[in-house]
């Protein structure tokens, strides 16, 4: 991912903030700016997540792409936030430990490289609440 | 809306076609179906073509018009247009031509699909089919293709009990159909030990449980059901075709087990239709992964949600069972060349409908298709039968 791709998102992906919608109450994590619920009708906020939630289902990659290969094996999940929405990230702890309804907290972790030797990335990950 | 019909079929081969260039692939696919419905070149008058990722495998766009002008039909100056929606983009091409042919924009339709996939390495093609989900969002977490699909599986046999004998045993059945599929990557019958043994890829999925990378063409050709008869003695109906999107990211979805594109594009070609699931002969449907097949039966309204798994270890699924699926192979034998997959899915029906799928022959007057794209944001299921 090039560095202005990544940069556009870099404080949704350091500190979790998302959106709400103040119509309906709804929370958005990835962020969006548009609610599906209320559409024209909605008002879309910035909010910063508590970051605590719990596993809904996970995965262990074993093959993964160049950029993550280094990595391998890795536990990847999607994970229920405490306020209702769910994401995709990794949860940093032995590869057999994760459950399902793990309770889980955000860390700030490396996420990954543009290629040899261009930016690194950093960003939110889990670890074990 | 005028009646459709399927007056020819082609399809290359599926493997690693080392020796094939990517519109070399297209060219064999649609000479076999002109040849198949006796046409001359000349009646064609638009082209859809599926593929999902020339840009990145072959670093080739603008395919729609690279594939007319190879096919020898440049200096008609058709339109051909390359349609795209992941792993489904084959049968929205398909969709496309039949909408097209329906409406009376035009008589006589290629719908294609073509997908070359190794002339780049595995890293690399992990990569290209993670595109099919959400790159900012679950991309870039580290989740691969299968690892979604796993998330899929580890929720699934939590929730359900389907234990890893019966997600096995759908690769066992595939592969045991494929043997009999001529146009089939793979050939060979396996055991449930063969995909229990194999390396996990992203757990609980293991290699036998992911469909392969592959090599592959293959074309149909649409005109108005009451023209058919120029063209051939056995042509096929389109009874219908749909199509339906979702979330893009798995983790967005209302359930994680169920796919709500295949529920709402299977309920709209069964009303389109207007048929019902007994009257489906055998179904053709999206095995990516072993799970994905046991999520398209329950989610086609085959059977309830959680049954899918027993029902395939019964035997119902197989090729002499009461509800055969994936006849070809599936993806998992026959192959997935991903841009070229919904349009094999509807070859493989018309064959089948013909009475010319040898040694794999059901008997049966109605097939159906279900292509899906990524983890399910597209789905086009179509419903095919013998005039």
């Amino acid at each position: 991912m090039t560095v202005p791709r990544f940069w556009r998102k870099q404080q949704s992906r350091y500190n979790l903030i998302g959106t709400t919608c103040s119509t309906c109450g709804q929370y958005f994590y990835p962020p969006r700016n548009f609610c599906p619920e209320c559409r024209r009708d909605g008002k879309i906020n910035e909010h910063k997540f508590k970051g605590t939630g719990k596993v809904v289902t996970y995965s262990i990659i074993r093959s993964a792409s160049d950029q993550f290969s280094l990595l391998t094996p890795y536990v990847i999940a999607i994970i229920e936030l405490d306020e209702g929405c769910r994401l995709t990230s990794q949860v940093i702890c032995e590869i057999d430990a994760v459950y399902i309804g793990m309770p889980v907290k955000q860390t700030f972790r490396r996420l990954g490289t543009d290629g040899g030797s261009g930016a690194i990335f950093y960003g939110t990950k889990f670890i074990p609440a | 809306m005028r009646d459709v019909a399927v007056i020819g079929v082609g399809c290359t081969k599926f493997g690693e076609k080392w020796d094939t260039s990517f519109r070399n692939l297209f060219v064999e696919a649609g000479g076999l179906a002109l040849e198949d419905g006796n046409l001359s070149g000349d009646q064609i008058e638009e082209i859809f073509v599926g593929n999902m990722s020339a840009g990145r495998f072959v670093e080739q766009e603008h395919v729609g018009a690279l594939i007319a002008d190879y096919a020898g039909l440049a200096t008609d100056n058709i339109p051909s247009t390359r349609v795209e929606a992941a792993c489904a983009s084959g049968g929205l091409a398909f969709r496309q031509a039949y909408t097209t042919v329906a409406s009376g924009m035009a008589d006589v339709v290629v719908a294609a699909g073509v997908e070359k996939m190794t002339d780049v390495g595995t890293e690399m093609t992990t990569d290209v089919l993670a595109a099919a989900a959400d790159r900012e969002w679950e991309g870039i977490a580290g989740a691969t293709f299968p690892g979604l699909y796993a998330m899929i599986a580890t929720l699934y046999m939590d929730r359900y009990g389907l234990t890893r004998e019966q997600l096995a045993q759908v690769a066992v059945k595939n592969h045991a159909n494929g043997e009999k599929n001529p146009n089939a990557q793979f050939r060979k019958a396996i055991t449930l030990d063969t995909v229990l043994q194999s390396t996990l890829v992203a757990d609980p999925l293991r290699l036998f449980d992911c469909s392969p990378v592959t090599d592959g063409a293959a074309a149909v050709i649409l005109a108005p059901l009451e023209r058919a008869r120029e063209f051939t003695d056995t042509p096929v109906r389109v009874l219908g075709s749909s199509q339906a999107s979702s979330t893009i990211a798995l983790h967005d979805r209302r359930d994680i087990c169920t796919l709500d594109a295949t529920v709402a594009a299977g309920n709209r070609v069964f009303e389109m239709a207007k048929v019902e699931r007994k009257d489906i002969g055998f179904i053709e449907v999206h095995d990516c992964f072993t799970i994905a097949e046991l999520c398209a039966i329950e989610d086609l309204g085959f059977c309830k949600k959680g049954e899918a798994g027993k029902l395939t270890e019964e035997g119902v699924t197989a090729l002499n069972g009461s509800l055969p699926v994936n006849p070809s192979g599936g993806l998992k034998a026959c192959g997935h060349p991903v841009g070229a997959t919904g349009i094999k899915q509807v070859y493989e029906v018309v064959r089948q409908l013909r009475g010319e799928a040898e040694g794999r022959q059901i008997d049966a007057d109605i097939g159906m298709t279900h292509n899906v794209g990524g983890t399910g944001a597209t789905v086009v299921c179509s419903i095919l039968g013998r005039v």
